[in-house]
């Protein structure tokens, strides 16, 4: 068949019509794409600036350092929260880094069997776990059997978030060591703990640091296991077996009253909070993080997105 | 002439220290899996009164009465409402995600990666101060900008938009929830995006076509997989939001927590239990009722997130494979 002037100008023009069609819907999914991006941007720009610009009237020297006044009154400060906040986050360290870490080894050093492949599962099931569930574990095994609020039932329940978050950092920056180095290690004689220690670990450093920082971050801001665990207090700490503050819980109480002096009161601790969250977090990103293939581009990159 | 001994070691035998060594790293491996299990037994033993009490009828009913002497507990209302605000939160949050990774996974570095630096960041902002911008910020804007306008066009006719429009409700909560699942989803979207192989873009751009027909022939059949499990993760960590959405939710109890409307105060199962949980006394059945909707989100959360786990890593290992090949 051959194909006449005519057709050829028809198809000419169908095509014309159709390409135009075309560019002009690509021409709009760019636009809503991009304002995809923005929209999301808002809330945070929003917040940010509503935290310091509300807040920082809030702040003054006895606002930081004074234990709350009486509720409504608007006098006192945040002092035992911040405090609270502090300690919380040590003990929790304390207990959720070493077996996080240690966890980590274990995974990356002698993870090529059956049980490793179980854990990593439940490592990654279990940092999805809602936290507050978390807090009532720690409430049943620890506060129902001593029969009060403890300091410790709240550092253990922050800890639970911790150590998986931790375990899984660890292993991911301990499997980009390079084997020769640890054939070096044997080939000098040394012991399998003593490579682990003194060779991967110096040279997985900056991103087993980065993972600690960045779970540091995520219980810093936690809530929801603290109410249950260490209830929220207004004095500074006096002893482990009583309540102690924290900063999100006085955050969540002020939100709770009426007053405006308590709102301006919860925007202060907001800010001082999101000072020290984001703080540690930009922080961790500037100095540690090679963001294409640094630890947290392969966390992303294993499924894994520990909430910061 | 003094001899120098040499000692080799066994071969084949490990120094002792090394095995002290392993063992520890094998304990503290083991941990998660004690945890695990230890959570769930402690969860189901301190949750039984309630299950002996009331059976399966504790997760249909509906009443929730803490007053002594007139004990009624249903989980239903929480459930349903936890359900709600996370599927609404999926609905709004997902194809934002997903336009956010198309944008970060397609724009040149210097432009894709700050932007998605700043998206990543809703991360770190922590749950109470979500809770707090939106009680006092979001809620009014929203109340009055949106949800009034809607209330007054369609009240009457869709059962939707009935209820009064007052800010703390599931709409807003939900709006809330997806603003904070965001940053996971794009952030997973465009790393599984960032999976396809270059291969498939090109040849799509080879057949001529523009950028959004290049994502439609080349991108999404092949990271589907990847971008539902994606959605999903972001799904589970809708679910076990707990401070955000109790600030904003409303709180209501028992058959008024039943959503019925966007507009009208909820509750879902983590909020019960942050608003109750202290107060509720370990002698009655309130607290084995708070345990047992604890359970409940529990599971609901697992399941979720096994699923997630599931599809985005096989989406990963695919891509590795292709990599190599």
């Amino acid at each position: 068949m051959t194909t006449t002037n005519e057709r050829r100008q028809e198809y000419r023009n169908l095509f014309k019509q159709n390409v135009e069609k075309r560019l002009l819907v690509d021409k709009a999914v760019r636009i809503v794409v991009f304002a995809c991006v923005i929209i999301a941007i808002i809330p945070l720009g929003s917040i940010l600036v509503e935290v310091f610009k509300n807040g920082i009237s809030a702040i003054s020297y006895e606002f930081l350092t004074e234990t709350p006044g009486s509720i409504g009154s608007g006098e006192g400060g945040i002092g035992p929260a911040i405090q609270g906040t502090l300690i919380i986050i040590g003990l929790s360290s304390l207990i959720g880094v070493p077996i996080g870490v240690m966890s980590g080894i274990y995974l990356s050093e002698y993870g090529d069997n059956r049980l490793a492949r179980s854990i990593r599962f439940f490592n990654d099931v279990f940092m999805e776990f809602p936290s507050i569930v978390l807090g009532i574990f720690a409430f049943l095994v620890i506060v129902l059997i001593l029969g009060h609020f403890s300091v410790w039932a709240g550092a253990f329940a922050l800890s639970l978030i911790m150590f998986p978050i931790v375990a899984r950092t660890t292993e991911e920056s301990l499997k980009m060591v390079p084997i020769t180095y640890r054939e070096a290690g044997t080939a000098l004689g040394l012991k399998k703990w003593v490579i682990t220690f003194r060779i991967v670990i110096s040279a997985a450093k900056s991103g087993m640091i980065t993972g600690i920082l960045l779970s540091v971050s995520r219980i810093g801001g936690e809530t929801a296991p603290l109410i249950m665990t260490i209830l929220g207090s207004s004095q500074f700490f006096s002893s482990m077996d009583v309540p102690m503050d924290a900063l999100p819980l006085r955050i969540w109480r002020l939100s709770l009253l009426p007053y405006d002096s308590a709102q301006l009161q919860g925007w202060g601790s907001a800010l001082v909070l999101i000072i020290i969250i984001l703080g540690i977090n930009l922080g961790v990103r500037y100095f540690f993080a090679n963001r294409k293939n640094g630890i947290l581009g392969q966390l992303v990159k294993k499924g894994i997105h520990a909430k910061n | 002439m003094a001899r120098i001994k040499l000692k080799p070691e066994k071969p084949g035998r490990r120094p002792i220290a090394d095995k002290i060594f392993k063992i520890g790293a094998t304990v503290a491996g083991v941990y998660v899996l004690v945890m695990v299990t230890l959570l769930v037994f402690q969860l189901v033993s301190e949750s039984y009164p309630i299950w002996e009490e009331d059976g399966l009828s504790f997760i249909t009913s509906t009443d929730w009465n803490a007053v002594d002497g007139r004990e009624s507990f249903g989980a239903l209302p929480y459930i349903l409402g936890t359900l709600v605000t996370a599927s609404l939160a999926m609905l709004i949050g997902v194809p934002l995600s997903i336009g956010i990774a198309m944008f970060i996974s397609d724009a040149p570095p210097k432009i894709g990666g700050p932007l998605g630096f700043l998206v990543e960041l809703l991360a770190a902002v922590p749950s109470v101060i979500y809770g707090l911008w939106g009680l006092f910020v979001f809620r009014l804007y929203f109340k009055d900008w949106i949800e009034k306008p809607l209330h007054d066009l369609f009240g009457d006719s869709i059962f939707l938009f009935s209820g009064t429009p007052f800010g703390l409700d599931i709409i807003t909560a939900s709006v809330i929830l997806a603003i904070m699942i965001i940053p996971t989803v794009s952030a997973v979207s465009r790393e599984v995006m960032k999976a396809v192989p270059q291969q498939q873009k090109e040849a799509a751009y080879m057949l001529g076509a523009t950028k959004w027909e290049m994502f439609k022939l080349a991108v999404f059949p092949y990271s589907k997989t990847g971008l539902i499990g994606a959605s999903i993760l972001g799904l589970g960590r809708a679910v076990g939001e707990t401070m955000a959405v109790t600030m904003l939710i409303g709180n209501a109890t028992g058959i008024a927590a039943i959503p019925s409307s966007l507009f009208k105060p909820s509750q879902t199962m983590s909020s019960i239990i942050a608003n109750e949980f202290v107060e509720a006394s370990p002698a009655s059945l309130h607290l084995p009722a708070l345990i047992a909707v604890a359970l409940v989100l529990l599971l609901i959360a697992i399941a979720i997130n096994v699923v997630a786990h599931f599809l985005v890593t096989r989406m990963m290992n695919v891509k590795e494979g292709a990599i190599n090949n």
